[in-house]
Protein backbone atom coordinates (compact mmCIF):
# COMPACT_ATOMS: atom_id res chain seq x y z
CA UNK A 1 0.00 0.00 0.00
CA UNK A 2 1.40 2.96 -0.85
CA UNK A 3 0.99 6.53 1.04
CA UNK A 4 -1.60 8.05 -1.76
CA UNK A 5 -4.11 5.10 -1.17
CA UNK A 6 -3.30 4.89 2.51
CA UNK A 7 -3.68 9.22 3.03
CA UNK A 8 -7.51 8.44 0.34
CA UNK A 9 -8.34 6.09 2.51
CA UNK A 10 -8.12 8.20 5.81
CA UNK A 11 -10.00 11.20 4.04
CA UNK A 12 -12.62 8.76 3.45
CA UNK A 13 -13.90 8.37 6.89
CA UNK A 14 -13.97 12.49 7.88
CA UNK A 15 -15.79 12.56 4.46
CA UNK A 16 -18.54 10.50 6.14
CA UNK A 17 -18.66 12.25 9.30
CA UNK A 18 -18.72 15.62 7.43
CA UNK A 19 -21.99 14.43 5.36
CA UNK A 20 -23.72 13.54 8.72
CA UNK A 21 -22.83 16.64 10.46
CA UNK A 22 -24.73 18.55 7.54
CA UNK A 23 -27.64 16.48 8.72
CA UNK A 24 -27.93 19.11 11.70
CA UNK A 25 -28.03 22.10 9.52
CA UNK A 26 -31.41 20.98 7.90
CA UNK A 27 -34.86 21.02 9.00
CA UNK A 28 -35.98 17.98 10.87
CA UNK A 29 -38.59 15.91 8.28
CA UNK A 30 -40.24 14.28 11.59
CA UNK A 31 -43.56 14.55 13.08
CA UNK A 32 -44.86 14.82 17.11
CA UNK A 33 -47.20 12.76 16.06
CA UNK A 34 -50.49 12.61 18.51
CA UNK A 35 -49.83 16.41 19.06
CA UNK A 36 -49.00 16.84 14.79
CA UNK A 37 -50.65 14.90 12.45
CA UNK A 38 -49.77 14.65 8.77
CA UNK A 39 -52.04 16.04 6.32
CA UNK A 40 -54.13 13.06 4.20
CA UNK A 41 -54.43 13.18 0.96
CA UNK A 42 -58.37 13.37 -0.67
CA UNK A 43 -58.08 9.85 -2.20
CA UNK A 44 -56.83 8.49 1.37
CA UNK A 45 -58.54 4.75 2.21
CA UNK A 46 -59.53 5.64 5.83
CA UNK A 47 -62.70 4.32 7.58
CA UNK A 48 -66.52 3.66 5.49
CA UNK A 49 -68.87 6.20 5.80
CA UNK A 50 -72.27 5.78 4.52
CA UNK A 51 -73.34 9.01 2.85
CA UNK A 52 -76.67 10.98 2.63
CA UNK A 53 -78.41 12.73 -0.07
CA UNK A 54 -79.32 16.15 0.67
CA UNK A 55 -83.03 15.42 1.39
CA UNK A 56 -81.43 13.31 4.13
CA UNK A 57 -82.42 9.99 2.50
CA UNK A 58 -79.32 7.46 2.63
CA UNK A 59 -77.86 6.29 -0.66
CA UNK A 60 -77.30 3.10 0.45
CA UNK A 61 -80.14 1.28 -1.40
CA UNK A 62 -79.33 -2.32 0.42
CA UNK A 63 -78.16 -4.09 -3.08
CA UNK A 64 -74.88 -6.07 -1.54
CA UNK A 65 -72.63 -5.60 -4.55
CA UNK A 66 -70.03 -4.24 -1.84
CA UNK A 67 -70.12 -7.14 -0.15
CA UNK A 68 -69.86 -9.08 -3.02
CA UNK A 69 -66.50 -7.01 -4.12
CA UNK A 70 -65.07 -7.52 -0.89
CA UNK A 71 -61.96 -9.29 -1.00
CA UNK A 72 -61.72 -9.84 2.83
CA UNK A 73 -65.09 -11.22 3.06
CA UNK A 74 -65.12 -8.37 5.95
CA UNK A 75 -68.98 -6.39 4.58
CA UNK A 76 -72.66 -7.98 5.39
CA UNK A 77 -75.68 -6.45 4.22
CA UNK A 78 -79.12 -7.29 4.66
CA UNK A 79 -81.93 -4.93 2.98
CA UNK A 80 -85.47 -4.27 3.66
CA UNK A 81 -88.29 -2.47 1.78
CA UNK A 82 -89.17 1.08 1.87
CA UNK A 83 -92.93 1.79 2.15
CA UNK A 84 -94.02 5.60 1.47
CA UNK A 85 -94.90 6.06 4.99
CA UNK A 86 -90.96 4.54 6.11
CA UNK A 87 -88.97 5.67 3.48
CA UNK A 88 -84.58 5.22 4.27
CA UNK A 89 -83.73 5.62 0.69
CA UNK A 90 -85.08 6.02 -3.05
CA UNK A 91 -86.31 3.12 -4.96
CA UNK A 92 -87.18 -0.07 -3.32
CA UNK A 93 -85.10 -1.30 -0.68
CA UNK A 94 -82.32 0.31 1.54
CA UNK A 95 -80.11 -1.50 4.05
CA UNK A 96 -81.37 -2.63 7.19
CA UNK A 97 -78.50 -4.18 8.72
CA UNK A 98 -75.06 -3.07 7.59
CA UNK A 99 -71.81 -4.22 8.93
CA UNK A 100 -68.54 -3.87 8.24
CA UNK A 101 -65.72 -5.76 10.24
CA UNK A 102 -62.99 -3.70 10.84
CA UNK A 103 -60.59 -6.10 11.55
CA UNK A 104 -60.97 -8.06 8.21
CA UNK A 105 -61.34 -4.89 6.37
CA UNK A 106 -57.73 -4.53 3.94
CA UNK A 107 -59.48 -0.70 3.50
CA UNK A 108 -58.44 -1.99 -0.60
CA UNK A 109 -61.49 0.70 -1.99
CA UNK A 110 -63.31 -2.00 -3.67
CA UNK A 111 -66.32 -1.42 -1.99
CA UNK A 112 -66.42 2.26 -2.99
CA UNK A 113 -65.87 1.41 -6.23
CA UNK A 114 -68.49 -1.27 -6.56
CA UNK A 115 -71.14 0.98 -5.28
CA UNK A 116 -73.50 2.44 -8.21
CA UNK A 117 -74.96 5.33 -5.33
CA UNK A 118 -71.51 6.34 -4.57
CA UNK A 119 -73.03 5.67 -1.03
CA UNK A 120 -70.05 3.76 0.92
CA UNK A 121 -67.11 6.04 0.83
CA UNK A 122 -63.76 5.77 2.55
CA UNK A 123 -62.86 8.82 4.14
CA UNK A 124 -59.18 10.00 5.11
CA UNK A 125 -60.34 10.54 8.95
CA UNK A 126 -60.90 8.63 12.07
CA UNK A 127 -59.07 5.44 11.92
CA UNK A 128 -60.82 2.16 13.41
CA UNK A 129 -59.52 1.12 16.92
CA UNK A 130 -61.20 -0.71 19.61
CA UNK A 131 -60.84 -2.54 22.79
CA UNK A 132 -62.59 -5.96 21.91
CA UNK A 133 -63.68 -7.83 18.69
CA UNK A 134 -66.97 -7.12 18.92
CA UNK A 135 -66.41 -2.95 19.31
CA UNK A 136 -64.78 -3.18 16.04
CA UNK A 137 -67.84 -4.62 14.42
CA UNK A 138 -68.86 -1.28 12.68
CA UNK A 139 -72.72 -1.33 12.73
CA UNK A 140 -74.95 1.16 10.19
CA UNK A 141 -75.46 3.46 12.66
CA UNK A 142 -71.65 3.44 13.40
CA UNK A 143 -70.92 4.02 9.60
CA UNK A 144 -74.10 6.55 8.82
CA UNK A 145 -73.79 9.76 8.31
CA UNK A 146 -76.08 12.41 10.80
CA UNK A 147 -78.32 13.84 8.40
CA UNK A 148 -77.66 17.69 7.07
CA UNK A 149 -78.95 20.57 9.33
CA UNK A 150 -82.71 21.33 9.59
CA UNK A 151 -83.39 17.92 7.27
CA UNK A 152 -85.38 15.20 8.82
CA UNK A 153 -83.36 11.53 9.70
CA UNK A 154 -84.72 8.59 7.73
CA UNK A 155 -87.01 7.07 8.38
CA UNK A 156 -89.05 9.50 6.39
CA UNK A 157 -93.14 10.13 5.39
CA UNK A 158 -92.44 10.67 1.45
CA UNK A 159 -95.34 11.14 -1.09
CA UNK A 160 -96.20 8.25 -3.50
CA UNK A 161 -93.98 8.09 -6.93
CA UNK A 162 -91.46 10.66 -5.96
CA UNK A 163 -88.62 8.57 -5.47
CA UNK A 164 -89.16 5.62 -7.75
CA UNK A 165 -86.03 5.50 -9.01
CA UNK A 166 -83.10 4.09 -6.57
CA UNK A 167 -80.18 5.02 -9.07
CA UNK A 168 -79.57 8.36 -9.77
CA UNK A 169 -77.29 10.06 -12.34
CA UNK A 170 -74.23 11.68 -10.82
CA UNK A 171 -71.12 13.77 -11.72
CA UNK A 172 -67.79 11.60 -12.72
CA UNK A 173 -66.03 10.46 -9.26
CA UNK A 174 -62.68 12.05 -11.14
CA UNK A 175 -63.50 15.23 -10.73
CA UNK A 176 -63.55 15.01 -7.26
CA UNK A 177 -60.08 13.94 -6.94
CA UNK B 1 -65.38 -48.92 -5.97
CA UNK B 2 -64.99 -50.78 -3.03
CA UNK B 3 -63.80 -48.95 -0.01
CA UNK B 4 -61.87 -51.55 1.95
CA UNK B 5 -59.42 -51.64 -1.34
CA UNK B 6 -58.77 -47.52 -1.15
CA UNK B 7 -56.53 -46.20 1.57
CA UNK B 8 -57.89 -43.70 3.87
CA UNK B 9 -56.98 -40.27 2.68
CA UNK B 10 -53.67 -39.49 4.32
CA UNK B 11 -52.27 -42.39 4.55
CA UNK B 12 -48.47 -43.11 3.37
CA UNK B 13 -48.74 -45.12 0.26
CA UNK B 14 -45.94 -46.46 -1.73
CA UNK B 15 -46.33 -43.35 -4.09
CA UNK B 16 -45.55 -40.68 -1.63
CA UNK B 17 -43.52 -42.30 0.49
CA UNK B 18 -40.65 -41.70 -1.34
CA UNK B 19 -41.81 -37.76 0.23
CA UNK B 20 -41.23 -38.49 3.39
CA UNK B 21 -38.00 -36.83 4.95
CA UNK B 22 -36.58 -39.18 7.57
CA UNK B 23 -34.33 -38.48 10.15
CA UNK B 24 -31.58 -40.22 8.70
CA UNK B 25 -32.00 -37.52 5.63
CA UNK B 26 -32.21 -34.58 7.43
CA UNK B 27 -28.73 -35.83 9.21
CA UNK B 28 -27.50 -35.10 5.69
CA UNK B 29 -28.11 -31.37 5.49
CA UNK B 30 -25.07 -31.06 8.34
CA UNK B 31 -21.94 -32.81 8.30
CA UNK B 32 -20.85 -35.39 10.05
CA UNK B 33 -18.62 -33.50 12.36
CA UNK B 34 -21.47 -31.93 13.92
CA UNK B 35 -22.81 -35.20 15.69
CA UNK B 36 -19.38 -35.74 17.43
CA UNK B 37 -19.38 -32.16 19.05
CA UNK B 38 -16.57 -31.31 17.10
CA UNK B 39 -18.70 -28.40 15.49
CA UNK B 40 -21.52 -26.88 16.63
CA UNK B 41 -24.98 -26.07 15.50
CA UNK B 42 -26.85 -23.00 16.01
CA UNK B 43 -29.69 -21.46 15.12
CA UNK B 44 -30.06 -17.55 13.39
CA UNK B 45 -33.55 -16.80 13.26
CA UNK B 46 -36.04 -16.62 12.93
CA UNK B 47 -36.23 -13.79 15.17
CA UNK B 48 -32.58 -12.67 14.73
CA UNK B 49 -33.31 -9.25 12.88
CA UNK B 50 -30.36 -9.28 10.43
CA UNK B 51 -32.24 -12.26 9.13
CA UNK B 52 -35.26 -9.56 7.07
CA UNK B 53 -38.07 -11.26 8.78
CA UNK B 54 -38.64 -14.26 9.69
CA UNK B 55 -36.24 -16.72 8.27
CA UNK B 56 -34.04 -19.55 10.12
CA UNK B 57 -30.70 -20.22 9.44
CA UNK B 58 -29.41 -23.71 10.55
CA UNK B 59 -25.62 -22.90 10.68
CA UNK B 60 -22.86 -25.21 11.36
CA UNK B 61 -20.13 -23.52 12.93
CA UNK B 62 -16.63 -24.48 13.44
CA UNK B 63 -15.41 -21.92 15.58
CA UNK B 64 -16.39 -18.78 13.43
CA UNK B 65 -15.98 -19.71 10.00
CA UNK B 66 -19.66 -21.42 8.76
CA UNK B 67 -19.43 -25.13 7.72
CA UNK B 68 -23.04 -25.30 6.10
CA UNK B 69 -26.32 -23.32 6.12
CA UNK B 70 -29.27 -24.98 5.67
CA UNK B 71 -32.34 -22.14 5.21
CA UNK B 72 -35.66 -22.85 6.57
CA UNK B 73 -38.43 -21.25 4.99
CA UNK B 74 -42.27 -20.97 6.01
CA UNK B 75 -42.62 -19.20 8.83
CA UNK B 76 -44.43 -16.30 7.21
CA UNK B 77 -46.40 -18.57 4.97
CA UNK B 78 -49.67 -16.97 4.36
CA UNK B 79 -50.99 -19.33 1.51
CA UNK B 80 -51.52 -16.03 -0.74
CA UNK B 81 -51.26 -18.47 -4.29
CA UNK B 82 -54.04 -20.67 -2.30
CA UNK B 83 -56.21 -17.93 -1.77
CA UNK B 84 -56.06 -16.29 -5.22
CA UNK B 85 -57.83 -19.64 -6.27
CA UNK B 86 -61.08 -18.84 -4.53
CA UNK B 87 -61.04 -14.95 -5.99
CA UNK B 88 -62.41 -13.48 -9.32
CA UNK B 89 -59.30 -12.27 -11.59
CA UNK B 90 -60.03 -8.66 -10.69
CA UNK B 91 -60.21 -9.12 -6.59
CA UNK B 92 -56.97 -10.68 -7.08
CA UNK B 93 -55.05 -7.25 -7.22
CA UNK B 94 -54.91 -6.85 -3.43
CA UNK B 95 -53.49 -9.64 -2.50
CA UNK B 96 -50.72 -9.41 -4.65
CA UNK B 97 -49.59 -6.07 -2.74
CA UNK B 98 -48.54 -8.69 0.00
CA UNK B 99 -46.24 -10.87 -1.56
CA UNK B 100 -43.07 -8.83 -1.64
CA UNK B 101 -44.76 -5.73 0.77
CA UNK B 102 -41.64 -3.58 -0.07
CA UNK B 103 -42.38 -3.40 -3.75
CA UNK B 104 -46.20 -3.49 -4.12
CA UNK B 105 -46.76 -1.52 -7.66
CA UNK B 106 -44.03 -4.37 -9.06
CA UNK B 107 -46.16 -6.92 -8.11
CA UNK B 108 -49.67 -5.14 -8.87
CA UNK B 109 -48.23 -4.93 -12.70
CA UNK B 110 -46.54 -8.52 -12.69
CA UNK B 111 -50.40 -9.77 -11.62
CA UNK B 112 -52.37 -6.58 -14.24
CA UNK B 113 -49.62 -7.55 -17.29
CA UNK B 114 -50.58 -11.76 -16.64
CA UNK B 115 -54.21 -10.88 -16.21
CA UNK B 116 -53.93 -8.61 -19.51
CA UNK B 117 -51.85 -11.42 -21.59
CA UNK B 118 -54.50 -14.26 -20.55
CA UNK B 119 -57.55 -11.68 -21.70
CA UNK B 120 -55.24 -10.25 -24.85
CA UNK B 121 -56.17 -6.96 -23.63
CA UNK B 122 -54.34 -3.37 -24.80
CA UNK B 123 -53.66 -0.98 -22.44
CA UNK B 124 -53.66 2.47 -23.25
CA UNK B 125 -50.38 4.56 -23.64
CA UNK B 126 -50.67 6.74 -20.70
CA UNK B 127 -51.78 4.02 -18.14
CA UNK B 128 -48.48 2.07 -19.41
CA UNK B 129 -46.39 5.14 -18.93
CA UNK B 130 -47.72 5.91 -15.48
CA UNK B 131 -47.05 2.24 -14.80
CA UNK B 132 -43.42 2.47 -15.42
CA UNK B 133 -43.33 5.85 -13.45
CA UNK B 134 -44.52 4.44 -10.42
CA UNK B 135 -43.08 0.73 -11.04
CA UNK B 136 -39.46 2.80 -10.87
CA UNK B 137 -40.56 4.44 -7.80
CA UNK B 138 -41.26 1.59 -6.45
CA UNK B 139 -37.84 -0.03 -7.27
CA UNK B 140 -36.05 3.16 -5.86
CA UNK B 141 -38.56 2.35 -2.46
CA UNK B 142 -37.46 -1.35 -2.38
CA UNK B 143 -33.89 -0.71 -3.17
CA UNK B 144 -33.79 2.19 -0.53
CA UNK B 145 -35.47 -0.10 2.42
CA UNK B 146 -32.90 -2.36 1.42
CA UNK B 147 -29.41 -0.76 1.35
CA UNK B 148 -30.96 1.39 4.65
CA UNK B 149 -31.41 -2.50 6.48
CA UNK B 150 -28.39 -4.50 4.74
CA UNK B 151 -26.14 -1.04 5.75
CA UNK B 152 -28.01 -1.04 9.17
CA UNK B 153 -26.82 -4.92 9.70
CA UNK B 154 -23.50 -4.57 8.71
CA UNK B 155 -22.79 -0.86 11.24
CA UNK B 156 -23.80 1.83 9.50
CA UNK B 157 -26.41 3.59 10.79
CA UNK B 158 -27.01 6.56 9.45
CA UNK B 159 -28.10 5.06 6.09
CA UNK B 160 -30.75 3.79 7.55
CA UNK B 161 -32.18 6.83 8.83
CA UNK B 162 -31.55 8.69 5.40
CA UNK B 163 -33.46 6.00 3.72
CA UNK B 164 -36.34 5.88 5.48
CA UNK B 165 -36.10 9.55 4.88
CA UNK B 166 -36.62 9.34 1.40
CA UNK B 167 -38.58 6.32 1.23
CA UNK B 168 -41.05 8.92 2.56
CA UNK B 169 -41.37 11.07 -0.45
CA UNK B 170 -41.52 8.47 -2.46
CA UNK B 171 -44.74 6.81 -0.41
CA UNK B 172 -45.98 10.23 -0.62
CA UNK B 173 -46.38 9.81 -3.99
CA UNK B 174 -47.81 6.35 -3.79
CA UNK B 175 -50.40 7.33 -1.22
CA UNK B 176 -51.23 10.79 -3.47
CA UNK B 177 -52.20 8.19 -6.63
CA UNK B 178 -53.81 5.28 -4.56
CA UNK B 179 -54.85 6.21 -1.21
CA UNK B 180 -52.70 3.86 0.50
CA UNK B 181 -48.98 4.05 1.64
CA UNK B 182 -48.11 0.40 0.97
CA UNK B 183 -50.95 -1.44 -0.15
CA UNK B 184 -51.89 0.59 -2.73
CA UNK B 185 -53.94 -2.35 -5.06
CA UNK B 186 -53.42 0.76 -7.94
CA UNK B 187 -53.15 -0.74 -11.25
CA UNK B 188 -55.88 -2.85 -12.20
CA UNK B 189 -56.33 -5.67 -15.01
CA UNK B 190 -56.77 -3.34 -17.85
CA UNK B 191 -55.10 0.22 -16.76
CA UNK B 192 -55.13 2.07 -13.61
CA UNK B 193 -57.82 2.77 -11.26
CA UNK B 194 -58.24 6.21 -11.50
CA UNK B 195 -55.47 8.45 -13.16
CA UNK B 196 -52.91 10.63 -11.80
CA UNK B 197 -54.46 13.96 -9.95
CA UNK B 198 -52.70 17.12 -11.06
CA UNK B 199 -50.36 17.22 -7.67
CA UNK B 200 -48.72 13.81 -8.65
CA UNK B 201 -46.23 15.50 -11.16
CA UNK B 202 -45.27 18.18 -8.77
CA UNK B 203 -44.57 15.43 -6.43
CA UNK B 204 -42.50 13.37 -9.33
CA UNK B 205 -40.80 16.33 -10.18
CA UNK B 206 -39.64 16.81 -6.32
CA UNK B 207 -38.39 13.41 -6.09
CA UNK B 208 -35.89 14.07 -9.74
CA UNK B 209 -34.47 17.22 -7.63
CA UNK B 210 -33.78 15.97 -4.70
CA UNK B 211 -32.72 12.21 -5.49
CA UNK B 212 -29.58 12.83 -7.31
CA UNK B 213 -27.72 15.07 -4.03
CA UNK B 214 -29.27 11.91 -1.81
CA UNK B 215 -27.23 9.47 -3.98
CA UNK B 216 -24.02 11.51 -3.86
CA UNK B 217 -24.70 11.80 0.18
CA UNK B 218 -25.24 7.56 -0.34
CA UNK B 219 -21.87 7.44 -1.96
CA UNK B 220 -19.89 9.46 0.17
CA UNK B 221 -20.82 7.50 2.87
CA UNK B 222 -20.24 3.66 1.63
CA UNK B 223 -18.89 4.08 -1.76
CA UNK B 224 -15.01 4.19 -0.84
CA UNK B 225 -15.81 3.99 2.86
CA UNK B 226 -12.40 1.39 4.22
CA UNK B 227 -14.55 -0.11 6.62
CA UNK B 228 -17.63 -0.75 4.47
CA UNK B 229 -15.43 -2.05 1.46
CA UNK B 230 -13.45 -4.43 3.96
CA UNK B 231 -16.85 -6.05 5.23
CA UNK B 232 -18.15 -6.47 2.05
CA UNK B 233 -15.61 -6.88 -0.70
CA UNK B 234 -14.34 -10.46 -1.37
CA UNK B 235 -17.33 -11.34 0.74
CA UNK B 236 -20.33 -14.18 -0.60
CA UNK B 237 -18.85 -14.23 -3.44
CA UNK B 238 -21.00 -16.56 -6.13
CA UNK B 239 -19.72 -17.14 -9.43
CA UNK B 240 -21.43 -16.45 -12.76
CA UNK B 241 -22.07 -20.02 -14.06
CA UNK B 242 -23.29 -20.28 -10.32
CA UNK B 243 -25.40 -17.71 -10.22
CA UNK B 244 -26.99 -18.86 -13.05
CA UNK B 245 -27.53 -22.37 -12.43
CA UNK B 246 -29.17 -21.47 -9.14
CA UNK B 247 -31.83 -19.30 -11.07
CA UNK B 248 -30.68 -16.21 -9.55
CA UNK B 249 -32.12 -13.04 -10.27
CA UNK B 250 -31.90 -9.40 -10.41
CA UNK B 251 -29.65 -7.59 -8.97
CA UNK B 252 -28.31 -10.23 -6.95
CA UNK B 253 -27.58 -11.93 -10.59
CA UNK B 254 -25.64 -8.98 -12.10
CA UNK B 255 -23.38 -8.33 -9.48
CA UNK B 256 -21.87 -11.64 -10.70
CA UNK B 257 -21.35 -10.24 -14.45
CA UNK B 258 -24.75 -11.85 -16.44
CA UNK B 259 -26.49 -9.21 -18.25
CA UNK B 260 -29.66 -10.26 -17.40
CA UNK B 261 -32.90 -7.56 -16.74
CA UNK B 262 -36.55 -8.50 -18.20
CA UNK B 263 -36.90 -5.31 -18.58
CA UNK B 264 -34.65 -5.39 -21.56
CA UNK B 265 -34.69 -8.80 -22.28
CA UNK B 266 -38.33 -8.99 -22.38
CA UNK B 267 -39.88 -5.01 -22.41
CA UNK B 268 -42.97 -5.02 -20.94
CA UNK B 269 -45.32 -2.25 -20.60
CA UNK B 270 -43.47 0.08 -23.04
CA UNK B 271 -39.60 -0.08 -21.81
CA UNK B 272 -38.51 -0.28 -24.69
CA UNK B 273 -39.61 3.26 -25.26
CA UNK B 274 -37.18 4.19 -22.74
CA UNK B 275 -33.87 4.90 -22.72
CA UNK B 276 -31.58 3.27 -19.69
CA UNK B 277 -28.81 1.13 -18.77
CA UNK B 278 -28.05 -2.04 -16.95
CA UNK B 279 -25.23 -2.00 -13.94
CA UNK B 280 -23.22 -4.81 -14.09
CA UNK B 281 -20.70 -5.72 -11.46
CA UNK B 282 -17.99 -8.71 -12.36
CA UNK B 283 -16.92 -10.41 -8.90
CA UNK B 284 -20.26 -11.67 -7.79
CA UNK B 285 -19.47 -10.54 -4.06
CA UNK B 286 -21.51 -8.52 -1.82
CA UNK B 287 -19.59 -5.06 -2.93
CA UNK B 288 -20.31 -5.78 -6.48
CA UNK B 289 -24.15 -6.51 -5.83
CA UNK B 290 -24.46 -3.20 -3.60
CA UNK B 291 -22.68 -1.27 -6.92
CA UNK B 292 -25.93 -3.23 -8.55
CA UNK B 293 -28.43 -1.71 -7.00
CA UNK B 294 -27.16 1.54 -6.46
CA UNK B 295 -26.28 2.23 -9.41
CA UNK B 296 -29.69 1.37 -10.56
CA UNK B 297 -30.78 4.78 -8.58
CA UNK B 298 -29.48 7.08 -11.60
CA UNK B 299 -31.14 4.96 -14.16
CA UNK B 300 -34.62 4.89 -12.53
CA UNK B 301 -34.45 8.38 -12.21
CA UNK B 302 -33.00 8.70 -16.20
CA UNK B 303 -36.85 6.24 -16.85
CA UNK B 304 -38.71 8.73 -14.75
CA UNK B 305 -37.55 11.56 -16.82
CA UNK B 306 -38.16 9.96 -19.99
CA UNK B 307 -41.67 9.23 -19.06
CA UNK B 308 -42.93 12.01 -17.47
CA UNK B 309 -41.20 14.00 -20.65
CA UNK B 310 -43.42 11.58 -22.91
CA UNK B 311 -46.66 11.34 -21.32
CA UNK B 312 -48.84 11.18 -23.27
CA UNK B 313 -52.89 12.11 -23.11
CA UNK B 314 -55.80 9.87 -23.23
CA UNK B 315 -57.68 7.32 -20.99
CA UNK B 316 -56.16 4.84 -18.45
CA UNK B 317 -57.94 2.06 -18.67
CA UNK B 318 -59.10 0.06 -21.56
CA UNK B 319 -62.53 0.64 -23.24
CA UNK B 320 -63.41 -3.16 -23.12
CA UNK B 321 -66.71 -3.11 -21.38
CA UNK B 322 -66.27 -6.42 -20.64
CA UNK B 323 -62.91 -6.20 -18.69
CA UNK B 324 -63.03 -2.82 -17.05
CA UNK B 325 -65.78 -1.50 -15.37
CA UNK B 326 -68.21 1.23 -17.06
CA UNK B 327 -67.17 4.83 -15.07
CA UNK B 328 -69.93 5.54 -12.86
CA UNK B 329 -71.90 8.13 -13.44
CA UNK B 330 -72.86 5.94 -16.69
CA UNK B 331 -74.55 3.68 -14.54
CA UNK B 332 -77.23 6.22 -13.59
CA UNK B 333 -78.29 6.45 -17.29
CA UNK B 334 -77.33 3.39 -19.66
CA UNK B 335 -78.85 -0.12 -18.85
CA UNK B 336 -75.64 -1.99 -20.90
CA UNK B 337 -73.54 0.32 -18.02
CA UNK B 338 -75.30 -0.91 -15.47
CA UNK B 339 -75.46 -4.78 -16.28
CA UNK B 340 -71.51 -4.71 -17.20
CA UNK B 341 -70.87 -2.95 -13.59
CA UNK B 342 -73.15 -5.19 -11.25
CA UNK B 343 -71.76 -8.50 -13.55
CA UNK B 344 -67.40 -7.27 -13.01
CA UNK B 345 -68.25 -6.57 -9.58
CA UNK B 346 -70.08 -9.46 -8.48
CA UNK B 347 -69.13 -12.25 -11.56
CA UNK B 348 -65.89 -10.81 -12.52
CA UNK B 349 -65.15 -11.64 -16.04
CA UNK B 350 -64.43 -15.02 -17.20
CA UNK B 351 -60.68 -15.53 -19.01
CA UNK B 352 -59.65 -18.46 -21.42
CA UNK B 353 -58.70 -21.97 -20.53
CA UNK B 354 -55.35 -21.34 -21.19
CA UNK B 355 -51.90 -20.61 -18.96
CA UNK B 356 -49.82 -17.77 -19.29
CA UNK B 357 -46.53 -16.92 -17.39
CA UNK B 358 -45.85 -12.81 -17.41
CA UNK B 359 -42.46 -11.53 -15.83
CA UNK B 360 -41.22 -8.21 -14.87
CA UNK B 361 -38.00 -7.09 -13.22
CA UNK B 362 -38.66 -6.56 -10.33
CA UNK B 363 -36.33 -4.95 -7.07
CA UNK B 364 -35.11 -7.93 -5.97
CA UNK B 365 -34.91 -10.08 -9.79
CA UNK B 366 -37.71 -12.20 -12.37
CA UNK B 367 -41.30 -11.37 -10.52
CA UNK B 368 -43.06 -14.11 -12.35
CA UNK B 369 -46.35 -14.75 -12.37
CA UNK B 370 -48.33 -18.14 -13.78
CA UNK B 371 -52.00 -17.86 -14.29
CA UNK B 372 -53.39 -21.23 -15.25
CA UNK B 373 -57.20 -20.38 -16.10
CA UNK B 374 -59.51 -22.74 -16.27
CA UNK B 375 -62.46 -20.30 -18.50
CA UNK B 376 -63.77 -19.14 -15.41
CA UNK B 377 -63.68 -15.89 -13.69
CA UNK B 378 -60.98 -17.33 -11.16
CA UNK B 379 -57.99 -19.04 -12.16
CA UNK B 380 -57.69 -22.39 -11.08
CA UNK B 381 -54.15 -22.34 -10.03
CA UNK B 382 -51.69 -18.77 -9.88
CA UNK B 383 -47.76 -19.00 -9.11
CA UNK B 384 -45.42 -16.50 -8.21
CA UNK B 385 -42.03 -16.89 -9.39
CA UNK B 386 -40.55 -15.04 -6.82
CA UNK B 387 -37.27 -13.48 -7.13
CA UNK B 388 -36.04 -13.68 -2.69
CA UNK B 389 -37.36 -17.12 -3.16
CA UNK B 390 -35.13 -18.50 -6.28
CA UNK B 391 -32.00 -15.65 -4.90
CA UNK B 392 -32.09 -17.56 -1.32
CA UNK B 393 -31.16 -20.93 -2.92
CA UNK B 394 -27.87 -19.57 -3.93
CA UNK B 395 -27.14 -18.57 0.87
CA UNK B 396 -25.80 -21.66 1.51
CA UNK B 397 -23.39 -21.58 -2.02
CA UNK B 398 -22.61 -18.00 -1.01
CA UNK B 399 -22.28 -18.51 3.39
CA UNK B 400 -19.94 -21.90 3.08
CA UNK B 401 -16.72 -20.78 4.47
CA UNK B 402 -17.57 -17.32 5.18
CA UNK B 403 -17.16 -15.97 9.00
CA UNK B 404 -21.02 -15.95 10.71
CA UNK B 405 -20.47 -12.01 11.25
CA UNK B 406 -20.04 -11.76 7.36
CA UNK B 407 -23.01 -13.83 6.78
CA UNK B 408 -24.93 -10.64 7.90
CA UNK B 409 -23.88 -9.12 5.24
CA UNK B 410 -24.54 -11.66 2.64
CA UNK B 411 -28.37 -12.12 3.81
CA UNK B 412 -28.63 -8.72 3.17
CA UNK B 413 -26.80 -8.10 0.06
CA UNK B 414 -29.44 -10.77 -1.55
CA UNK B 415 -31.68 -8.81 -0.14
CA UNK B 416 -35.14 -11.40 0.23
CA UNK B 417 -38.57 -9.72 1.98
CA UNK B 418 -39.34 -13.03 3.43
CA UNK B 419 -43.20 -11.89 2.63
CA UNK B 420 -42.37 -12.95 -1.05
CA UNK B 421 -40.60 -15.80 -0.13
CA UNK B 422 -43.33 -18.04 1.55
CA UNK B 423 -46.06 -15.78 0.36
Amino acid sequence: MNWKTTFRKLTRIPLGFYTVLQQTLRKPVTVQYPEQTRPMVPRFRGRHHLKRYDNGLERCIGCALCAAACPADAIYVEAGENTNDARFSPGERYSQTYEINMLRCIFCGYCEDACPTNAIVLEPIEFPTGYSREAMIYTKSMLLESPPINVPATPQVTEPGKFDRSIVPFPPIDQQA
Amino acid sequence: MDSSTTPPIGAITTENAQLDVTLEQLKKLVSPRAFTGETMLLNMGPQHPSTHGVLRLLLELDGETVISCVPDIGFLHTGIEKTHEGKTYLKGVPLTDRTDYLAPMINNLAYCGAIEKLMGIEVPLRAQYIRVILAELTRMNSHLVWLGTHALDIGAMSMFLYCMREREDLLDVFELVSGARMMSSYFRPGGLWRDVPPAFFDLVKKVLDVFPARIIEYERLLKENPLWKERTIGVGVISKADALAFGMSGPSLRGSGVNYDVRKAFPYSSYDHFDFNVPLGSNGDVYDRYRCRLDEFPQSLRIIKQALDRLPEGPVMTDDRKIAPPPKHEIGTSMEALIHHFKLWTEGFSGPNADVYFAVESGKGEYGVYVHGDGGPKPRRLHFRAPSLCNLQALPRMAKGALIADLVGIVGSIDIVLGEVDR
